[in-house]
């Protein structure tokens, strides 16, 4: 162990323990679970491989003319294995073709939530066992990415719907991909619009205001707030700006960089999704959401018990009312006759 | 549906402001999906000494809602009630000279820009309408593509329109004419057309201009190597007025007038037949979903 820098004989050497941590961290690893919601053709696939800058998912839009048009909502999880300076995340992500693709939209967000669900019951599964495992793999959805249509004027029904349900069993965060269809104004305009509906439909979007905060994570927190919903642009290509390679898409009348703050808020959105808020999306969706569903669920076990045991009760009671009745029907029968 | 440019479409159109962007809607409406309205526009132009009087019917609410499948039938149900109309007239022993014909000559069809191919309400709506209006489609919003994504979109959409046999307007209906055909041609190729629209004008050195200001560059809307506004506009006010109206009136209305006059008496009962079969066609779809 090396010598600290104050090196008297009160030192303790507790702190230490943050170096402990990390160790142990570095050879567990963790589990990083992302769902993306929105209508197919939103941007949704690119955008994840620009986030973690490989190719993750594919596009799973229907491109040529004999591909049949999906019916409902599929869920589809592709997990990989990722790793930087020694730390392994196993990233799960969790693309929802055909939602919102029909005619008829009423109840595509069901498969999505139902999965959600799952994740939650299969972890309290888990936990519930008598033997359970050291460490429990996780794959209760982290954080979801709820792409918005950049035309509409604000919130459309569907995303009324679908986001109230959405946030209550999970973290929420709206994004507004292949932004670059608007104009700088047309895109605050947008923004604000959104944060009212949002706030007048009770509807809470990750990050959330705790009391925990201190001064600087709540400075942190409202800048964050005021950027969302973030207006990204995403691109899977690397294109030549005078010589230097830049991650970006080119129109006939100009170039956007997507690392480029005015053209995009795509950095802010990676650095609050990976570098800043990382852990803090993996535990509220331990605290708060899994809390809820675990409570919601064993009180549910809790009452059908009770209603098993009046009903075993109440089937002693039921042995002795018999002799009562045959009496009772030959008077009912005579004044018939 | 909202949101792909229909509105600015049509002001940069007339080249003036015909329909008021909605001032700040209150939040509460958010979730109210305004049921599929018709607003109907009259505006008088004057287009290299022809005067025009354009009537554009607007559908504010078509494909915004959660259950989108009755738009289908007030659409076809209103374009049908425009025909029976200029029937009745036709069959009156008297007629009104001063009689205004109400039919709609061309359906112009935003698409949203995916990238993918089209979606299901796209595909509905061209088959169920095609055979009573011209239909033109047009991808909105096209300034979220680049040059290369826009030729592969487009790729998609006409293979589409092929595979699933889709009537949309055939520019190169009348074979006679072959000098046009040549240039119809043409204009078929840019099928879909790309449309970017938007309500400011700039002064520039040139004079006025139409753009689109982004941190990354500016597009102007009547350059016609960024987008097909000017053609379309072209198409639309100039050279193809004439096509589409005849077509309208010699193709489209009068099979629609054959139909209707032949199937005479058993009519109803095969329109009733039919709605119960949608109704329980849709009904099975709609329990499958849940």
């Amino acid at each position: 162990m090396s010598a600290p820098a104050n090196d008297s004989q009160d030192y303790v050497g507790f702190d230490t323990i943050t170096q402990q941590m990390e160790r142990k961290f570095l050879k567990r690893g963790f589990n990083f679970n992302v769902i993306l919601v929105g209508e197919s053709g939103m941007g949704k696939s690119t955008l994840v491989n620009s986030i973690f800058s490989s190719h993750l998912v594919d596009s799973q839009g229907r491109r040529t003319a004999q591909e049949v048009i999906r019916k409902t909502t599929e869920i589809s999880p592709v997990t990989q294995t990722l790793e930087e300076n020694g730390v392994r995340v196993r990233l799960t992500i969790i693309d929802t073709p055909g939602f919102g693709d029909q005619c008829n939209n009423e109840g595509c967000w069901v498969p999505v939530i139902k999965y959600i669900k799952d994740q939650h019951a299969a972890y309290l599964e888990r936990e519930l066992k008598p033997q359970r495992d050291r460490v429990i793999n996780d794959t209760r959805v982290h954080a979801c990415l709820y792409f918005l249509n950049p035309g509409s004027r604000g919130l459309r029904p569907l995303d009324v719907e679908v986001l109230k349900r959405l946030t209550e069993v999970t973290n929420v965060i709206p994004v507004i991909a292949k932004s670059d269809s608007m104009t700088v104004e047309e895109r605050t305009a947008f923004k604000r619009r959104i944060k009212e509906e949002l706030v007048f439909h009770r509807i809470a979007v990750y990050p959330y205001p705790s009391e925990e905060d201190c001064d600087e994570d709540r400075a942190l927190n409202s800048s964050i707030r005021d950027l969302v919903p973030f207006a990204v642009v995403g691109s899977e290509e690397i294109i030549d700006v005078n010589g230097t390679p830049v991650r970006g898409r080119r129109h006939g009348w100009g170039v956007i960089n997507i690392f480029d703050e005015t053209h995009s808020d795509f950095v802010h959105l990676r650095n609050f999704m990976l570098r800043t808020h990382l852990s803090d999306l993996i535990e509220v969706t331990s605290q708060r959401h899994y809390e809820q569903f675990r409570t919601s669920q064993l009180r549910q076990i809790k009452e059908l018990r009770a209603q098993q045991a009046a009903a075993a009760a109440s089937g002693g009671i039921m042995g002795s009312m018999p002799q009562q009745v045959p009496p009772q029907v030959p008077a009912v029968h005579q004044p018939m006759a | 549906q909202a949101g792909l440019g229909r509105r600015t479409f049509l002001n940069t159109l007339c080249e003036r402001a015909v329909i008021a962007s909605p001032d700040a809607p209150n939040p509460e409406t958010a979730n109210v999906a305004d049921p599929m309205k018709f607003d109907t526009y009259e505006v008088a132009m004057e287009e290299e000494g022809t005067r025009i009087s354009l009537t554009v019917i607007d559908t504010p609410g078509f494909g915004d809602g959660l259950d989108n499948t009755s738009c289908f039938k007030q659409l076809q149900d209103y374009i049908e009630a425009q025909f029976d109309e200029v029937l009745v007239e036709e069959s009156r022993v008297k007629r009104n000279r001063r009689y205004r014909d109400h039919r709609i000559h061309v359906l112009v069809y935003f698409i949203a820009p995916t990238g993918h191919s089209l979606r299901e309400l796209d595909i509905e709506l061209i088959r169920r309408l095609g055979e009573y209006v011209n239909i033109i489609p047009v991808i909105g919003r096209a300034d979220s593509f680049t040059v290369e994504e826009l030729d592969a979109f487009r790729a998609n959409v006409m293979r589409d329109i092929v595979y699933y046999k889709l009537p949309v307007y055939n520019f190169c209906w009348d074979e006679t004419d072959s000098e046009a055909l040549v240039e119809n041609r043409e204009i078929m190729d840019h099928i879909p057309f790309s449309v970017v629209t938007c309500d400011e004008v700039f002064d520039n050195e040139y004079g006025s201009v139409r753009i689109r200001r982004y941190p990354w560059g500016t597009i102007e809307i009547d350059d016609e190597a960024q987008c097909d506004f000017a053609l379309l506009r072209y198409i639309l006010l100039n050279s193809h007025i004439a096509d589409l109206i005849n077509y309208t009136e010699d193709m489209l209305y009068e099979n629609y007038r054959t139909r209707k006059l032949e199937v005479g008496g058993y009519g109803e009962n095969e329109e009733e037949e039919d709605d119960d079969e949608e109704e329980q066609a849709l009904g099975a779809a709609s329990k499958k979903q849940e």
